[in-house]
């Protein structure tokens, strides 16, 4: 661990300067955390008076219910499908603010902005677009032929979720590819150009493979953040409906928990989460520090 | 750039143009219905053109809310997110800085388990422990107060990190003087490094601001008194009744009184913005 070559003698002052940190993380992460922990191994009988202790059958049953493994499926289209159409969409418009001089600051204002709008509220604009009833976008599907429901059609209301959340990620994408594209040299592309590739050519040869650290560092970022940021969406639009179709797995906890009071099942659900989270930020941080010698 | 291709340039602006059209496109459309009567939506669909109502819609929202539903009026609500997002952005940086100057400018015993507790907190987010939290805050008594809404969510692994990699560059020279000439670590902290990290924790700021003023699930499950109501739960609220008693236009009113602050902030201070965006997050 770093620190200074020179520091302050004191003894007992840095203990007094992290006390606010730790005892908000105490009180308000690690002991809720270990709370959970020793819940997923619990049972609680329906009125809540007696709890017996039952290992792992709280996860065996996890994985035993098929709206669980229902429910991890449908994460893992969500999470993939917002990842893929929010990072495709951002260097698509990145790749086009690189060649403007002039616009590029308002083009990027004008892109920015959706990065501020609260998730349940863009769940709300775009369940408002799509509404069957009144909506501008599932009135011009019908029109094209095809009967749109998102409350009806479970294929609809995954579409929905996942624009949604595309749309508010695109803009977080966009600033890392900007950045990612102005760290390439100048001079490379140049001397592309000047040995006879063409635009295309130059973005897979060189563009494409330099700016692979940043796709893959957005990519693991915004699976976290359709994992765990999108519960405004989920809850403004589908509610995990129809039929448990979009009930992405930080909503399942939620619902088990806060609505179905089922504290074993969903406090093994918050374990399981927690593993993923540890497991992407591991990957995370072991590719930031590659990235560095890169 | 690197050639002159006219044709890829139209191309360009041509995609930055649907692209930014994308964007704009559902909150111009809420800010159309926002300005409309309740019956404009009678017809089955929503008119693409600014109505006259946008005044009496505003001051309806903010002024007494819809009350079929029981939503609050939205001034206080917008002053409860508002005091919620700048006391998760006040906060957040006091403690991280505070604990990052521990970690950095003193020696002491549990210094590396100090720092490996606060990074535990990154893998931790709210939607993972929210049972056991929710449990703790009401032991706390903390259920329907400010307190409740913002001091679980002001450990911040991520701010601690970046003021610890900051106060890493700042020369150690400055130190040096600074004990020469026999100031003490608080003065230190005070008049040297706390000027230092103006910009940072300006950026830091406004990042931190934008997500306090855009929780949702923690003020849904720790306020049941509509006095501690925030706006973007309030929307919610609002439009999930909306659907069987559409008064579309009030619940787009209420969505654009509950963007715009956030969004005038990331447009107002947008290079703060993405330095702080694109620090925090490496």
């Amino acid at each position: 661990m770093q620190s200074k070559r020179t520091v302050f003698p004191n003894k007992v002052l840095p203990y007094m300067l992290l006390l606010p940190q730790m005892a908000v993380t105490v009180v308000f992460f690690l002991w809720p955390a270990g709370q959970t922990l020793l819940s997923s191994f619990q049972r609680q009988d329906p009125f809540g008076l007696k709890t017996t202790f039952v290992w792992f059958d709280n996860y065996t049953r996890l994985f035993k219910d098929p709206h669980y493994v229902g429910s991890l499926g449908a994460t893992a289209v969500f999470s993939i499908a917002t990842a893929v159409v929010s990072i495709g969409m951002a260097l698509i418009l990145a790749l086009a603010v690189d060649r403007m001089v002039r616009s590029a600051r308002v083009y990027t204002t004008l892109i920015v902005w959706p990065y501020a709008v609260a998730p349940a509220v863009a769940g709300v604009l775009w369940w408002f677009m799509f509404n069957p009833t009144i909506g501008i976008f599932a009135f011009l599907i019908r029109k094209a032929g095809y009967d749109w429901n998102h409350t009806l059609h479970s294929t609809d209301a995954m579409i929905l979720i996942v624009l949604a959340a595309s749309w508010k990620q695109v803009s977080y994408n966009f600033l890392f590819f900007v950045a990612g594209l102005q760290a390439i040299p100048a001079s490379l592309k140049e001397a592309a150009a000047i040995d006879g590739a063409g635009p295309l050519k130059r973005f897979w040869t060189i563009i494409f493979p330099l700016l692979s650290p940043t796709t893959f560092f957005l990519l693991v970022i915004n699976v976290v953040y359709a994992m765990f940021d999108t519960f405004g969406i989920i809850d403004a639009t589908t509610q995990g409906g129809p039929a448990q179709s979009t009930n992405i797995l930080v909503y399942k906890v939620y619902e088990d928990g806060f609505i179905g009071l089922n504290l074993g099942s969903s406090a093994a659900q918050s374990a399981l989460l927690m593993i993923i989270v540890i497991a992407l930020t591991v990957v995370q941080f072991r590719f930031v520090e590659r990235q560095v010698q890169y | 750039m690197v050639e002159n291709r006219p044709i890829l340039d139209f191309i360009c602006h041509l995609i930055l143009i649907v692209g930014v059209a994308i964007v704009v496109f559902p909150v111009y459309l809420a800010v159309i219905a926002s300005t409309h009567g309740a019956f404009d939506f009678m017809s089955g669909l929503i008119p693409m053109l600014p109505g006259d109502q946008a005044i009496a819609n505003y001051s309806t929202m903010l002024g007494t809310g819809i009350s079929t539903s029981g939503t609050p009026p939205f001034l206080p609500m917008m002053l409860n997110s508002l005091l919620m997002a700048l006391g998760v952005a006040v906060g957040k940086i006091a403690i991280s800085i505070l604990s990052a100057f521990a970690i950095v400018y003193f020696r002491f015993p549990f210094r590396a388990l100090a720092f490996w507790l606060i990074f535990i907190t990154l893998m931790l987010p709210v939607e993972v422990r929210i049972m056991p939290t929710f449990k703790v805050v009401s032991d706390l008594g903390l259920l329907n107060s400010y307190g409740g809404l913002i001091m679980p969510l002001i450990a911040s692994a991520t701010a601690t990190f970046l003021f610890r990699q900051f106060f890493l560059t700042v020369p150690d020279e400055l130190l040096e003087a600074a004990r020469v000439d026999s100031a003490g670590p608080m003065k230190f902290f005070w008049d040297i490094l706390v000027p230092l990290s103006r910009t940072n924790m300006a950026a830091l700021f406004v990042i931190l601001f934008v997500l306090g003023w855009n929780q949702y699930l923690w003020p849904l499950l720790v306020t049941t008194d509509p006095r501690y109501y925030t706006v973007v739960m309030g929307i919610k609220r609002m439009a999930a009744v909306a659907d069987s008693y559409p008064q579309w236009n009030l619940v787009m009113a209420g969505v654009v009184l509950a963007l715009v602050p956030p969004v005038l902030v990331v447009i107002f201070m947008q290079r703060l913005f993405i330095k702080g965006l694109v620090e925090t997050e490496k």
